[in-house]
């Protein structure tokens, strides 16, 4: 069995009954995706034009290179910012100085608490909508600041976590504050964040998606290319698996990518936990 | 603020739009996540196999992307939300109940119902092995245990988790407006193209507005943890 809490190993009676609630399932689920694929047959979805575009080497570059490209690219550049922004604000969160703690904790509960889309038609406008570098900026800004936010909590969680007495011992050599957190506590606390800083990861790339509304570059808006294309006689349902597989695709490889580094770099079974989608209470990061 | 209180229906009556969204996909999440948890911890492996098929597919896809497909995409195979159109009428106009808010509805549902499965499941793991064990030895089958003992406590253990996701869906409602509901987002995106000078009165306006929603549901959460907390 899977060790599941629920169960001890079965007898040879309950084998057998499991056995047979195996098949039936099995069968009806087999049957809920041939009657799903007939249903799609029956409606020509597999009609060879209307998956033209992905076996067309023109449509199969526009998605690698103004798809996947560039949603890496603003992937990437908004998790870089959103570093930075996190540690910004994860240090102001744990400054002694209350003129510094309040405004650093009032930006935090802000941009987590606004929905992106808001903040990203918000910087689309700001940098004007004219102009052909906003969309783009306006989704890697908009990101920065909502990642920002919530690896600034992660950040503060990652600083808790580590032991006390290497800040004692580091002030008992005689480091000073900005020195202890410089050399002692930011180096620990990145170890620790890391394989949850690639899981935010995944949430940016899949934020970008986003872009839609403000027409930024990337896999969604290659797609909306694709499936308005009349050439293709409306295609949206080959073009919504084919893309909805990218993304699939690409987030596996980050969520092995992070157990990866977690086991050569961090070395424990389990993951800071972040909330998916970032919501994460103060009160409820774990403080391990 | 003058465009706040001359605009003060229709941003009302986009945010209806929004708690309305928030709360049937709220539902809807829970009860097909509390179905796909019962799965991926239950005794069937097909089953376990199904639901872990659909987490990761749905987790690993951009909400963007489940919606068109309910919206855009799902009617081209017939599979068609013939939704009987219900106005309900409010004192700030009439909430249109369409088939374009019913798929929206549904991907939201759909997208968070994995979240929802995650958590549960994880709450359910939590819960003491003795627990189970002792239900089963008094013979409750596993509908039994799953109901009337681990359940109980896994959703007691789950709240906070639980209010996490939700208020994501909050917040994602969003996405329904980029795909033609009358919600917050699409309202504010509305007044900014029209009152282009006053950007950031609605900006800020707008996103304090969802500030306040969200501290309502972690307030809401908070309540309920302390009543339900074994002390």
């Amino acid at each position: 069995m899977s060790g599941s809490v629920l169960f001890d190993v079965p007898g040879p009676r309950a084998v057998a009954r499991q056995r047979v609630y195996t098949v039936a399932a099995a069968v009806l689920l087999a049957g809920a995706v041939a009657y799903a694929v007939i249903r799609l047959e029956q409606n020509g979805q597999f009609e060879y034009q209307k998956w033209e575009p992905f076996v067309s080497p023109v449509y199969i570059e526009a998605l690698l290179v103004d798809g996947v490209l560039e949603t890496l690219k603003m992937a990437f550049s908004a998790i870089l910012l959103a570093v930075g922004f996190g540690v910004l604000l994860g240090v102001g969160k744990l400054s002694e100085h209350w003129w510094v703690r309040r405004p650093s904790w009032a930006l935090v509960e802000f941009w987590r608490a606004v929905p992106v889309l808001l903040s990203m038609i918000f910087i689309w406008n700001l940098l004007g909508t004219d102009k052909e570098s906003s969309p783009y900026w306006a989704v890697v800004l908009a990101l920065m600041l909502y990642n920002g936010a919530v690896l600034a909590e992660v950040f503060r969680a990652g600083v808790n976590a580590v032991p006390k007495g290497q800040v004692e011992a580091a002030y008992a050599v005689g480091l000073r504050k900005t020195q202890v957190m410089l050399a002692i506590q930011l180096p620990q606390a990145v170890k620790i964040m890391l394989p949850a800083l690639i899981s935010q990861c995944v949430v940016a790339l899949k934020d970008t998606a986003l872009g839609y509304v403000v027409l930024a570059p990337g896999l969604t808006y290659v797609a909306r290319l694709i499936y308005s294309n009349a050439d293709f006689a409306q295609n949206q349902i080959p073009t919504v698996f084919v893309v909805a597989l990218i993304y699939i695709v690409l987030n596996l490889i980050l969520t092995a990518v992070a157990t990866w580094v977690q086991k050569k770099f961090v070395g424990e079974k389990k993951v800071l936990e972040v909330p998916m989608v970032g919501e994460a209470d103060p009160k409820q990061l774990p403080t391990l | 603020m003058d465009l706040f209180w001359e605009h003060r229906e229709a941003i009302a009556l986009a945010f209806a739009y929004t708690v309305l969204l928030f709360v049937l996909a709220g539902i809807g999440s829970m009860i097909l996540g509390t179905v796909l948890a019962a799965m991926r911890v239950g005794p069937i492996p097909v089953l376990r196999w199904a639901g872990a098929g659909y987490v990761h597919i749905v987790r690993n896809t951009p909400l963007v992307i489940v919606i068109i497909f309910f919206r855009l995409a799902a009617p081209k195979i017939d599979l068609k939300f013939n939704f009987v159109d219900i106005v309900i009428p409010t004192a700030v106009g009439d909430i249109r109940l369409n088939n374009i808010f019913a798929a929206c509805v549904v991907g939201l549902t759909v997208y968070t119902a994995a979240f929802v499965c995650e958590a549960l499941r994880s709450g359910v793991n939590a819960v003491a092995l003795g627990q189970a064990e002792a239900a089963r030895a008094i013979g409750l089958p596993f509908a039994g245990v799953m109901t009337q003992v681990v359940l109980p406590q896994a959703f007691r253990a789950t709240i906070p988790p639980l209010a996490n996701v939700q208020i994501a869906l909050l917040k994602n409602t969003t996405v329904a407006g980029a795909l033609g509901v009358a919600e917050a987002f699409i309202r504010m995106r509305l007044l900014i193209k029209n009152n282009p000078a006053e950007l950031w009165t609605l900006f800020i306006g707008f996103a304090l507005i969802f500030v306040i929603l969200v501290e309502v549901v972690s307030f809401v959460a908070h309540r309920l943890e302390r009543r339900v907390r074994i002390t």
